[in-house]
């Protein structure tokens, strides 16, 4: 039995992909840019079909799709972080949620099976933009010194602790924030990835081993493959949620602050 | 055990030791996050099952502690990647 000279590829050989499109040229597609046009023409089909179609009194199809995403966002994104003058980033937090989840789902779906979150540069991109949002609100709300003020004073301390407390609250606020937003949705699509290959790997190396490498496929790396792509479906919806959900917390938190 | 450590060169027992840092690097980081989770799901199942008139926003609040709380693993796991030879 072959299976302990399991041979797993570099990691960078799973995620590095050579360009397929418009090769040489600064438009230059690779599995990854694929991906992302994929989630958006899905993003933008599912709401363009559901506005341009006469729309029904009780949905069906994609319609019902939309609908049900956008009652959720708002159910229970908005209206339990921002409440109910989030309403205006109600379109910004859906189109985000049904992209990011589009180009997490390319995980599971069959030979394509590459999540795009997992190169750093679109969470990044999408953080800083919800930085960008959520600073831009402060002022806004705020004034340029009262958001300042709320963010790196938080009330309630005893004046001595500011010396600690106003370092931290500005590093976290400002700095860590948007990074610890993209390496969330990244780290945990790298993650599921590394799974994912793991276990397929394991498998065909199992079975093309022979003899008792059939037993050991089919009875525990196989189901542990299945298992683990229901995982990873939970997984890709949850990060959606949760990055969308964060974004819409730190713009709450920015357009009401804590008196 | 010496003659393993004579036989290998200075840059093989580096790699060695990059791999058993990444592996124990995650293993410790993920120690932490994994009770810190548990803590949160656990105090939310009570708590809606207490009240499940709110368990709409006490799922709300349960997936941002997660969040929160994963983050750390997440470190860890970024240093296991960036440690891998």
């Amino acid at each position: 039995m072959n299976v302990l000279a399991l041979e797993f590829p570099p990691v960078n050989h799973l995620f590095d992909w050579p360009s397929v499109l418009f090769n040489d040229t600064p438009f230059a597609l690779n599995k990854v840019g694929l991906t992302y046009l994929f989630a958006m023409v899905m993003t933008m089909l599912i709401f363009g079909f559901a506005g341009a179609k006469r729309s029904r009194l009780v949905p069906a199809g994609v319609q019902h799709v939309a609908e049900s995403g956008v009652n959720f966002v708002e159910e229970s994104v908005v209206m339990q972080t921002i409440g109910p003058d989030g309403r205006k980033f109600m379109p910004f937090l859906t189109t985000m949620f049904f992209f990011i989840l589009f180009s997490n789902i390319t995980e599971v779906i069959p030979f394509w099976q590459f999540p795009a979150n997992s190169r750093m540069a679109m969470p990044i991109t999408l953080a800083l933009l919800v930085w960008v949002i959520y600073n831009f609100q402060g002022v806004k709300h705020q004034g340029p010194l009262g958001y300042l003020k709320n963010s790196l004073f938080p009330p309630g301390v005893p004046v001595f602790l500011y010396v600690i407390v106003t370092p931290i609250e500005f590093v976290s606020t400002f700095i860590v924030r948007p990074f610890s937003l993209a390496i969330r949705l990244w780290a945990n699509m790298v993650a599921g990835h590394l799974l994912l290959v793991t276990f397929a790997i394991l498998s065909a190396t199992m079975w093309s081993s022979g003899g008792l490498g059939y037993v050991g496929a089919l009875a525990l790396s196989f189901p542990m493959l299945i298992l683990m792509t229901g995982f990873e479906i939970l997984v890709s919806f949850l990060q959606a949620f949760i990055f969308t959900i964060l974004a819409a917390v730190y713009i709450g938190g920015s357009m009401h602050p804590e008196h | 055990m010496l003659n393993i450590l004579a036989e290998t060169g200075p840059g093989e027992m580096l790699e060695g030791l990059k791999a058993i840092g990444a592996g124990l690097g995650y293993g410790l980081a993920a120690i932490g996050p994994g009770i810190g989770i548990g803590t949160v799901v656990g105090n939310a199942i009570s708590a809606m099952a207490r009240q499940p008139e709110s368990a709409g926003m006490v799922r709300t609040t349960m997936f941002l502690g997660i969040a929160f709380t994963e983050a750390l693993a997440l470190i860890g796991f970024v240093v296991f990647i960036l440690l891998l030879p």
